[in-house]
């Protein structure tokens, strides 16, 4: 079974970033990491490829400036291959953009049976692109996912609700979402790690998959930024150090609240 | 009024409307000459969604046993392209909402601004308000497109209030034919047991993160939320690391929060946790760290550790 896996090299979220003035893109400084989101998408996937007894995982990223170390980090813990989409006018791309450029990056693969995804990326957490994957490749899909277990060409997910989950079948090829924390990601071996470096990564431009860049990027956004504001900050409470009766503060407080 | 129509998801739940729902058809009144509702169950819903404003609901046939994005975006978007769809869609930050607004955005290549706290006129135009880097910012977008504004938005962004209006009047939607990506089917439906308010109602709400430092500790939070009548809930930390199902999550991703009092319990206040539960109408933070970020959001903070303040806390608690 060929499983692809959408992951996001991200910056480390320990710092956040900022917005340029100018541009209103985000900036990003210092190196990219694989999205912590991600990693459980790509466990999910070796497990299942495992489970079937064969077949490959295979990952697909969009990044600015030719990133790499993230998908390294995904290759190390056991994906064989990848396509990088690295172009500058990728710049300002929204999630419908981003659902266009890897579902052709998904297409550029081949056919695989199974497209894993995060729920969302931890910095732009829109939410909305696996969704979009599906029906740009016209594939049924299952988000949400606390699990998954394939058997030939059905997938049984079960899918978290607002009340508890729902068991869900869905036939393949289908695009699912992984719900985090739902598997213990593997960490990288040395070995794997020095196997990475020579796995096989396929970098690729808009035009190499068939996009023009006037559809991508803050081009093909199909919306603007019309306000950057701070928001309404609280205002200052009382910061105690605990004297060992900081406990009695709490109490004060609650029964002051008259929730106690 | 911005916009001549609005059309809301209305999203049923086992006791009637998802109250984001309804927050969705309030706000609609204020921005719309017409709001009516897209509903898979609009005989159920349709009292509730008159009752705050919408004329019409607009029943999606066909999804029993199904999940309900394909239909439902497919539906709408045959609806555009008839020429008798509306001018925006508002849908709530939901697991089906979220489905629905991302089919429904390759239908009509158009895109969805999403996280959406506020929407408000913008020159004639509508426009979505979402907070960025921890709530810190808030970044206003329009669409310029002439297609239909998708807006996906956060469950509490608005208050529900009625209008008085009549149950609204139902009507049908066409399903086209969805091939392959209506394929999911819905084998069994499983509801977690639930002792206590759930997070969306309580009036308190006790969260715990990784500053309990093991899985069993969180049996602190369990037991200061029980004596208090709260919820208990938990950062992503330790959902993430397994120590709680993801239905206790609150946050960026998870649940939104704005409880009379929130406390977190050993929570640095990361980014994705702050979105969730700022909105709280007071805030108590017990820490360790006095540089940790959550003491900028709290009305009371105490600078400690949590497995000596919360005993205590629990035991005074019980003893009143």
């Amino acid at each position: 079974m060929n499983v692809v896996v959408c992951v996001k090299q991200i910056p480390d979220p320990a710092d956040p970033g900022a917005l340029d003035p100018e541009t209103k893109t985000l900036v990003r400084s210092g190196k990219l990491i694989l999205d912590e989101s991600d990693s459980y998408g790509v466990e999910m996937a070796l497990q299942l490829v495992d489970a079937a007894g064969g077949g490959e995982v295979t990952l697909v990223s969009m990044a600015p400036n030719d990133e790499q170390s993230g998908l390294r980090t995904a290759l190390a813990m056991g994906a064989a291959k990848a396509v990088l989409v690295s172009d500058d006018a990728l710049r300002g791309s929204d999630s419908l953009t981003t659902a266009k450029v890897l579902a052709k990056a998904i297409e550029r693969t081949g056919q695989p049976d199974l497209v894993l995804t995060a729920t969302e990326s931890s910095d732009g957490y829109t939410g909305t692109v696996p969704e979009q994957i599906a029906e740009l490749l016209s594939l049924p899909s299952v988000t949400f996912a606390k699990s998954i277990a394939v058997d030939g060409a059905t997938a049984s997910v079960q899918r978290q609700t607002e009340a508890g989950y729902d068991d869900v079948q869905v036939p393949l090829p289908a695009v699912v979402s992984v719900t985090a924390g739902v598997v213990e990601p593997r960490y990288p071996s040395f070995k794997g790690i020095m196997a990475a470096k020579s796995k096989p990564l396929d970098q690729v431009t808009v035009a190499d998959l068939g996009l023009e860049a006037a559809q991508v990027g803050w081009a093909g956004a199909g919306q603007e930024i019309v306000d950057v504001s701070e928001a309404e900050a609280r205002e200052a409470g009382t910061i105690v150090e605990d004297d060992g009766e900081g406990h009695q503060k709490v109490v004060d407080f609650l029964a002051e609240l008259k929730v106690i | 009024m911005t916009v001549g129509k609005i059309w809301v998801f209305v999203e049923a739940t086992d006791g009637g409307v998802s109250n984001t729902s309804l927050e969705l058809l309030t706000k609609a009144r204020d921005l719309a000459e017409t709001v009516e509702g897209v509903s898979v169950a609009a005989n159920d819903v349709a009292a509730a969604a008159g009752a705050h404003g919408a004329t019409t609901v607009h029943q999606v046939d066909g999804t029993d046993g199904k999940l309900l994005g394909p239909a439902v975006a497919g539906a709408i978007a045959a609806a555009v392209e008839a020429g008798t769809g509306p001018d925006a869609v508002l849908i709530a930050t939901s697991y089906d909402g979220r489905d629905v607004a991302g089919r429904l955005s390759v239908k009509l290549d158009a895109p969805v601004i999403t996280n959406v706290v506020d929407v408000v006129d913008d020159g004639g135009t509508l426009a979505g308000v979402e907070p960025i880097f921890g709530g810190t910012t808030n970044v206003t977008t329009r669409f310029t497109s002439d297609k239909p504004d998708i807006f996906l938005v956060r469950p509490k962004s608005f208050a529900a209030e009625e209008s008085g209006g009549a149950p609204a009047a139902v009507s049908g939607l066409s399903v086209p034919d969805l091939g392959a990506t209506g394929a999911a089917v819905v084998t069994n439906r499983f509801v977690e047991e639930q002792t206590g308010p759930s997070l969306d109602d309580a009036d308190i709400v006790v969260s715990g993160g990784r500053g309990l430092g093991e899985s069993d500790k969180f049996e602190m939070v369990e037991q200061l939320a029980k004596a208090l009548g709260a919820a208990p809930g938990a950062s992503r930390a330790i959902v993430d690391a397994g120590w709680v199902p993801y239905s206790y999550q609150v946050g960026q991703t998870g649940k939104v929060v704005k409880p009379n009092v929130y406390i977190a319990a050993g929570i640095s206040g990361a980014t994705q946790h702050l979105v969730g539960m700022k909105g709280s109408k007071t805030i108590i933070a017990i820490n360790k760290d006095p540089e940790a970020p959550i003491f900028s959001v709290a009305d009371l903070g105490i600078v400690g550790d949590v497995h000596k303040v919360l005993p205590k806390l629990i035991e005074a608690l019980q003893n009143r």
